[in-house]
């Protein structure tokens, strides 16, 4: 207590002293110009230089990113756009194969048809020059039956025998 | 690990065994009854008497000595003593009547003005060099970080735009401070800013800038507009007087608050320390001086920096203040809505 009394009474704590403070001031001010000189200057410089690196360096980045979503947005856009080309061509291939497939097989039926038809015709050709040609051997060997009948006996019963016979022999001929 | 905590015990052991006869002693080293009942108080007096009269003529009230010895470690002088290897005497100067003698304090402003100026301009030298894409480290990457706190934190973030211009004011001032409060710190050195004409002076220079921010913001007309606190003219008789001294507050505080914070550290340091020798107790020296001191001593170390700062940073608030444009009421209504 005493002590803290002494300290305070001494008053000489607060005293002036005009030396001091002219000495402050100067140093003081010499200080803070060569401070401001040699180290102020160059360091917040440094740092300003640093601060717009920095946020050159992260536009830099930002906008690399934007340059890639875009390029990707893109490269979307275009395999989408190749995915429903590439649809489509398949579409119309098929449509065409398809389309293709119904006209040989049309074309192949109609043809079929005609030779279906043209054979028929064949046939029947055939079978009448067939049956011409069994008419006229029919005929020929009548006449021979004729001829025979007459070269032997004209005798009634011979005769009716020999047609009987004829007609047998025909009718089993003919089947 | 285990070898360390093996010998640990052992050290104790032989440190006890060096202070225990020491402190059993006290000042009985002249009465043998003393040393063989150490702890009864007669003889403790008796001892403290037998080292009084030995002191002899000089009987002066302890604690009125003790005083004596704080302040004059407080105060400024002018002779720079080194105990025990002697003193200096500094040089009286006078010029046209005014006393500008070189005293301890502006001995040690200039040793904080050198070591300043050597850090920065190992650090200045390194940034001239540093391309931007390289890395700072070591002593320059320490500054580079107190740099930019005072920068972004203090002065930015008080002042806004025009913050450059009083960078190197508020950079300049934070390093001295701290460098004046940390050297108070150190065996032999003087607390600078421990007195109250140095503080004053660096108060000053706030004010001016402070004044100059105000003016250059607002012109004369809004400068006197300002003293004027924006009230009726019939309230100006009022007015302009307690806005005046309002002026002249700021600085003041400032001042006192740095005088203050680094002359009472000390005191409490000196004045515990002092107790042991007021009590003449080598118990209360190991108990109670010693440790106590030393709790203040690091207080003391974090006071440094933070001294420092506040100074700087009301620096920064005052100019900041003082150029808001029109800004006064409007942010101490959204302070307000808050």
């Amino acid at each position: 207590m005493l002590t803290s009394g002494v300290i305070l009474l001494a008053g000489s704590l607060l005293s002036p002293e005009p030396g001091l403070i002219f000495w402050t001031a100067i140093t003081f001010i010499l200080v803070m110009l060569i401070l401001k000189k040699i180290a102020w200057g160059p360091i917040i410089t440094a740092l300003q230089d640093r601060e717009k690196g920095i946020q050159s360096s992260i536009d830099r980045a930002h906008q690399a990113k934007d340059e890639s979503e875009a390029i990707l947005r893109k490269n979307r856009e275009l395999l989408s756009k190749a995915d429903a080309e590439s649809d489509r061509i398949l579409r119309e291939g098929k449509d065409y194969a398809e389309k293709l497939r119904a006209d040989i097989t049309e074309k192949a039926q109609s043809e079929a048809k005609k030779m279906i038809a043209s054979a028929k015709d064949e046939i029947e050709q055939e079978k009448r020059r067939a049956l011409d040609v069994l008419r006229n051997e029919v005929a020929d060997l009548a006449v021979k039956g004729a001829e025979k009948i007459i070269k032997t006996a004209l005798d009634a019963d011979m005769q009716k025998k020999i047609v009987n016979s004829m007609i047998q022999d025909f009718s089993t001929k003919r089947n | 690990m285990k070898r360390i905590n093996a010998l640990q015990p052992k050290a104790l052991l032989k440190v006890f065994a060096v202070l225990v006869p020491l402190l059993l002693n006290g000042y009985g080293v002249a009465d043998v009854s003393a040393e063989k009942l150490p702890g009864v108080p007669r003889n403790e007096v008796t001892a403290a008497q037998a080292v009084e009269t030995a002191h002899g003529a000089q009987a002066a009230p302890e604690e009125e000595k003790a005083g004596d010895v704080i302040m004059h470690h407080i105060l400024n002088n002018r002779v720079y003593a080194f105990p025990p290897f002697g003193s200096v005497e500094l040089p009286e100067i006078k010029v046209a009547g005014f006393d500008i003698s070189i005293t301890k304090h502006v001995v040690m402003l200039w040793v904080v003005s050198a070591i300043l100026l050597v850090i920065f301009s190992i650090v200045g030298a390194k940034y001239k060099k540093m391309t931007p894409s390289q890395a700072p480290k070591g002593l320059v990457n320490a500054m580079e970080a107190l740099v930019e706190f005072i920068r972004t934190d203090v002065a930015k973030a008080n002042i806004g735009k025009e913050y450059e211009k009083y960078l190197t004011y508020l950079l300049t001032v934070f390093f001295f401070i701290l460098l004046c409060n940390l050297l108070g710190l150190v065996p032999y050195g003087a607390t600078a800013t421990g007195n109250i004409n140095v503080t004053l002076t660096l108060a000053t220079f706030t004010f001016f800038l402070t004044q100059m921010a105000a003016l250059k913001a607002h012109g004369i007309k809004g400068y006197l507009a300002h003293l004027t606190g924006g009230t009726h003219p019939a309230l100006w008789i009022i007015m302009i007087p307690i806005e005046f001294i309002g002026l002249f507050t700021k600085p003041v505080a400032l001042t006192i608050r740095l005088f203050a914070n680094m002359t009472a550290g000390h005191i409490v340091i000196l004045s515990l320390i002092f107790i042991s020798f007021i009590l003449k107790s080598y118990i209360v020296a190991v108990v109670m001086s010693v440790p106590f001191s030393i709790f203040i001593y690091l207080l003391e170390l974090f006071v440094a920096f933070l001294q420092a700062f506040i100074f700087t940073m009301l620096s920064a608030l005052f100019i900041g203040l003082a150029s808001a444009h029109e800004g006064h009421d409007e942010h101490e209504a959204g302070v307000a809505s808050h």
